[in-house]
């Protein structure tokens, strides 16, 4: 009897642990990998489907904040450029706004003061899990797109950064959903300060419905284009195109 | 004396229970992937290192994880692909045994099945590897019922809306899953409290099958049909 257990449980549990390495062996087939991938299409779909697109995502008040809030991702870029930048004051830096736009844009700190702001306590969601809560301030995308002219072939807009990954620089991008949506804005501070290094002076996207890593630091440039082909490997992002993340990165 | 035979399993049960067999081991190897990338769990709206985290998980061992070694994006894309099939199976599952009545007529926990005396016969039934009443034997147990009902009614459900609340884009949507768990870093917590009490759920489950004569059971999952023993 006890034998015959021993084996019924080996034969139970070893189905389950050949499931467990049946999952690495099916994902290295691509067919199996382009199903599993659609599943961020699918969410996607569902929730913009079944809820309002211009949902706002939760706002906090000021004692609901993280006392301190961490730095991930790229902490100082780290170049000799951004060097010089944030030597001046960033008085030398612009953010130039082109692409499909009719007249393309290059804003000083100054001009993106000068847009009517959206200030905004926010939970930032980091894609490994843990969350924090800071205060955001500065103009709304959609207001820099509309100032450019932004043109309706326009499909998505790509952000290109200061902060190089295998010695290119970070880049991320939106829909237009999510570009136009109000919570998006270009921030320059955070938590009623100019934003430090570590949290990506002296712009940075805030995509509030968004995971982490969509939410690019160190801007400097903002295109609107019709297609993601030819921006990496086409992907969108910069982990979307070497790790594999999901693009559309709500859940 | 003649073999008894009852159909026990409906087919709707069936293929629910072998769709949410796989969900849940695959759900839960991505999970532990995942868990990996930032082992804390913490209770409120937010958390991370330099807050209080209440659980320090371990590192879990590449034979437990999907993928077989540390990769956020895959375990991720397995996860939420599986949550997908997991929360619309299970869906599907309630809304069709509502409709051919087999949570009335085999879940429905009586006054009388869960009063004291009741429930002590019951553990020293099963002590004594007694499963089932002679009198009724097609009939789930009391202690069975109860863990049915706690899986499907409460545990399954429980990981699908803490899942929900976890995603960025949903919360939005639906605010209400915030107030509901009390915080998105609670409904992490929650979430992995869920997946441990689905997973110990599981191990006695299989327990049990083994001890109650597992070609029986095993066959009645797959067949529909049950030999009463004798």
């Amino acid at each position: 009897m006890t034998r015959l257990i021993d084996r019924r449980g080996a034969l139970l549990g070893g189905g389950a642990g050949m499931l467990l390495a049946g999952c690495d062996c099916v994902i290295q087939h691509s067919s199996a990998r382009a199903i599993l991938f659609k599943g961020e299409d699918i969410h996607r779909g569902l929730q913009r489907a079944l809820s309002n697109r211009d949902a706002l995502a939760p706002e906090f008040r000021p004692d609901q904040m993280s006392p301190y809030f961490r730095t991930n991702g790229t902490r100082d870029p780290g170049t000799a450029a951004y060097a010089a930048l944030r030597a001046g004051g960033f008085a030398d830096w612009r953010l130039t706004v082109d692409g499909l736009v009719a007249r393309p844009l290059r804003l000083s700190l100054r001009d993106i003061g000068a847009l009517p702001q959206r200030a905004q306590i926010t939970r930032h969601d980091c894609v490994e899990g843990w969350s924090a809560i800071g205060k955001w301030q500065g103009p709304t995308l959609g207001s820099v797109l509309r100032a450019a002219g932004v043109r309706d072939a326009a499909r998505y807009i790509v952000f290109t950064c200061a902060d190089l990954y295998g010695g290119a620089p970070y880049y991320e991008s939106l829909d237009r959903i999510d570009a136009f949506h109000p919570q998006t804005i270009l921030a320059w501070a955070m938590n009623d300060r100019f934003l430090d290094t570590g949290h990506g002076a002296p712009l940075r996207l805030r995509v509030e419905r968004h995971l982490g890593y969509k939410h690019a630091k160190y801007l400097m440039r903002v295109s609107a284009v019709a297609s993601l082909d030819g921006i990496g490997k086409g992907r969108g992002g910069y982990w979307e195109d070497n790790v594999d993340y999901d693009w559309w990165a709500g859940i | 004396m003649a073999t008894t035979i009852i159909h026990r399993h409906r087919l709707a049960t069936r293929l629910w229970h072998w769709v949410n067999a796989v969900c849940i081991i695959i759900l839960i190897g991505s999970g532990l992937g995942i868990s990996n990338a930032h082992p804390r769990l913490y209770w409120g709206r937010f958390g991370a290192n330099f807050d209080h985290a209440w659980a320090q998980l371990p590192f879990f061992p590449a034979w437990l994880t999907i993928p077989a070694h540390y990769n956020l994006a895959i375990s991720r894309r397995w996860h939420l692909f599986f949550a997908l099939i997991f929360a619309f199976s299970l869906l599907a599952f309630m809304i069709v045994s509502l409709l051919n009545r087999h949570f009335q007529r085999d879940l429905r926990v009586r006054a009388q099945d869960v009063n004291a005396a009741h429930l002590a016969a019951d553990v020293r039934a099963h002590l004594q590897f007694r499963f089932h009443d002679p009198e009724t034997p097609g009939a789930y147990n009391a202690l069975q019922k109860l863990s049915y009902v706690a899986i499907i009614f409460i545990a399954l459900p429980l990981v699908v809306l803490t899942g929900l609340a976890m995603s960025p884009s949903m919360d939005a949507a639906w605010p209400w899953l915030l107030d509901l768990f009390g915080g998105r870093q609670s409904a992490r917590s929650l979430h992995f409290i869920a997946m441990a009490a689905i997973a110990l759920f599981t191990i006695l489950h299989l327990v049990l099958v083994l001890l109650a004569g597992w070609r029986n059971e095993l066959g009645s999952m797959i067949t529909g049909r049950w030999k009463v023993p004798e």
